[in-house]
């Protein structure tokens, strides 16, 4: 009976490290790229640049992050960095404060047309932004928000298609704030307004901050529409400024493309570890119980 | 102020700001679907009434009919690989160490926040035929994963799984959560293993998360354009290599035949409306659950 328990114990051990081997492999095959990426952007041109790789940069260089964002190889970094922030920028604060007014009124009141605006919210969603790159190109430019105002017309852009994402888990946050806080507040002769601002206003903060930075990175990452509106080499953002990044020659200066990649990525990358796990269920949110 | 207006006043700001920087483009993507439209006339602004020309010259084209046929077997290829190995890894976060289950899903997260313009470089930087790190690990020499149609969209399958993986797997690894233990316990009492287990206990609870991620995937990855477009490179782009939305880019604004392209816009449209349909109606109906 003992050993008959040993070997069982020493099954399960045996198949526990195989499942850890396993998905070790899976780790590092997905990681890879990632890794792959940082490590070049700090190694030395020749190690780059020979067949055999090498895998760790030892005895690393920064230049290539000098050439990508100073180098005169690649002007308009900093132009881009700038071009990407005010759009970034404006498009999280108007898009927050619109997408709270109507994720309280989906979250909190029963109206007729609910169902309706639920629909179109989705509905939006699921649009491909591809099919609409030609209609806004024509009237962005037939209203003239080209040139300076482009920006603008970019900003307009993106609110639409980030509006219905920010509206529906906000509203999922809000979900999740008892009725029971809110009602005890007006109890004590607060005004709905008064209780909205003290009682609830606090509790969705971390949901409007983890929202904003979803919207932040939907439109730093975002490329269809800012390749097409954006021709200006000073006017691009980010994603296109990297897409021209290896120009036209074959002979691409992988290190530098690299670094640049590393610049870009990193940002969401920080911000994505920081709020995913408030967000990973945000588009699928209600699906289980259905 | 009536009580019962404050939602409509709270959702007014978003209808309001979608419809205009929405409504307006689909207005005069059908006006423009329905004229000549080349540079000249946008110059102009205007177009030339021609009726139902672009759409008879596109649904004429063997262009077209070939582009949608690659794209759907593109799609389900995209989609079936990214749900199967979405799937297995999240089975297998089940069964690992909890040491190397953070390190997975810290991992998996990198992968997930990645902006599409920089894995694309990453990408071709791993996968080229002079010093690509790929075809030294698989010892393939110079081989050039780009010389012919079918690799090349292979390579962009690859890229588009691997991104799309970590979304699957974390929504899928959530809803594990909510399998009850007691129904696998009673299944193995009753002598059932692995795969029995999957299939009769654990799929048909996650079924409608299933449901979900598939169709939404679905509605991606026919529509995915930035990955195509820059992995191939633009210069590269034909007829044999063509995904919907490549194709829209290069016939309509590319050629700069702004009103052909609006004409395979609103097909396009028509084709994901169809395939949300369903989508929209469970999230819906879901909605209405909580």
């Amino acid at each position: 009976m003992r050993a008959a328990a040993i070997r069982a114990r020493r099954q399960r051990r045996l198949r526990q490290t195989g499942w850890n081997l396993v998905g070790i492999a899976v780790l590092v095959v997905m990681v890879f790229p990632v890794f792959w990426m940082v490590s070049t952007a700090f190694k030395q041109d020749q190690d780059i640049n020979s067949f055999n790789p090498t895998w760790f940069p030892f005895d690393g260089t920064f230049s290539h992050f000098r050439d990508a964002i100073a180098g005169s190889d690649h002007p308009f970094f900093w132009n881009a960095v700038e071009n990407s922030l005010i759009v970034v920028g404006v498009t999280v604060g108007l898009s927050m404060v619109l997408a709270f007014l109507a994720a309280v009124a989906l979250a909190k009141y029963r109206f007729s047309g609910r169902k309706m605006f639920i629909a179109f919210v989705i509905a939006i969603q699921m649009l491909p932004q591809t099919g609409l790159v030609i209609p806004l190109f024509v009237v962005l430019r037939n209203y003239g928000l080209t040139g300076n105002y482009v920006l603008f017309g970019l900003i307009l852009t993106y609110l639409t298609f980030v509006l219905p994402f920010a509206v529906w888990t906000l509203r999922g946050f809000l979900l999740g704030i008892p009725k029971e806080l809110e009602e005890a507040a007006m109890v004590d002769g607060s005004s709905r307004l008064g209780a909205f601002v003290r009682i609830l206003l606090p509790l969705v903060a971390p949901g409007l901050v983890a929202t904003s930075v979803f919207v932040f990175i939907t439109a730093w990452n975002e490329f269809i529409f800012a390749n097409v509106l954006l021709q200006d080499q000073s006017k691009q953002t980010v994603t296109v400024w990297l897409s021209y990044f290896s120009g036209s020659s074959r002979h691409t200066d992988w290190g530098a493309l690299m670094a640049a990649s590393t610049v870009i990525a990193v940002p969401v990358m920080i911000f994505f570890l920081l709020v995913q796990r408030k967000m990973r269920f945000g588009l699928t949110a209600g699906a289980v119980k259905g | 102020m009536r009580r019962g207006s404050i939602p409509y006043l709270l959702i007014l700001p978003v209808v309001a700001a979608v419809v205009a920087t929405l409504g307006y483009p689909i207005y005069s993507l059908v006006q423009i679907s329905l004229e000549k439209y080349t540079l000249f006339e946008l110059i102009q602004h205007s177009g030339k009434w021609i009726g139902l020309d672009n759409f008879s010259s596109v649904l004429h084209d063997h262009v077209f009919w070939d582009t949608l046929k690659r794209t759907i077997v593109f799609t389900i290829a995209n989609v079936g690989l990214t749900m199967i190995f979405g799937t297995l890894i999240a089975l297998l976060l089940v069964r690992v160490s909890s040491v190397l289950r953070v390190a997975l899903m810290a991992g998996l997260v990198l992968v997930w926040s990645m902006p599409a313009v920089v894995a694309v470089q990453v990408w071709y930087w791993m996968t080229n035929f002079e010093n690509g790190v790929v075809n030294y690990i698989f010892g393939l020499g110079q081989y050039d994963w780009y010389a012919s149609d079918f690799s090349e969209l292979g390579m962009v399958t690859a890229l588009i799984v691997w991104a799309a993986i970590p979304f699957v797997v974390i929504t899928v690894y959530a809803g594990l959560a909510q399998v009850p233990q007691e129904l696998v316990e009673a299944a193995e009492i009753d002598g059932a293993r692995g795969w029995r287990i999957f299939r009769d206990v654990t799929f048909p609870i996650l079924k409608p998360i299933f449901l979900i991620l598939t169709s939404l995937s679905i509605i991606w990855d026919f529509g995915v354009f930035t990955q195509p477009f820059l992995l191939i490179g633009q210069g590269r782009l034909h007829e044999s290599n063509y995904l919907m939305a490549t194709y829209l880019y290069q016939e309509g604004y590319a050629k700069s035949d702004y009103g052909r392209g609006a004409a395979i816009s609103i097909l396009m449209l028509l084709i994901v409306a169809l395939l949300s349909v369903f989508y929209v109606r469970r999230m819906v109906r879901t909605e209405e659950t909580t």
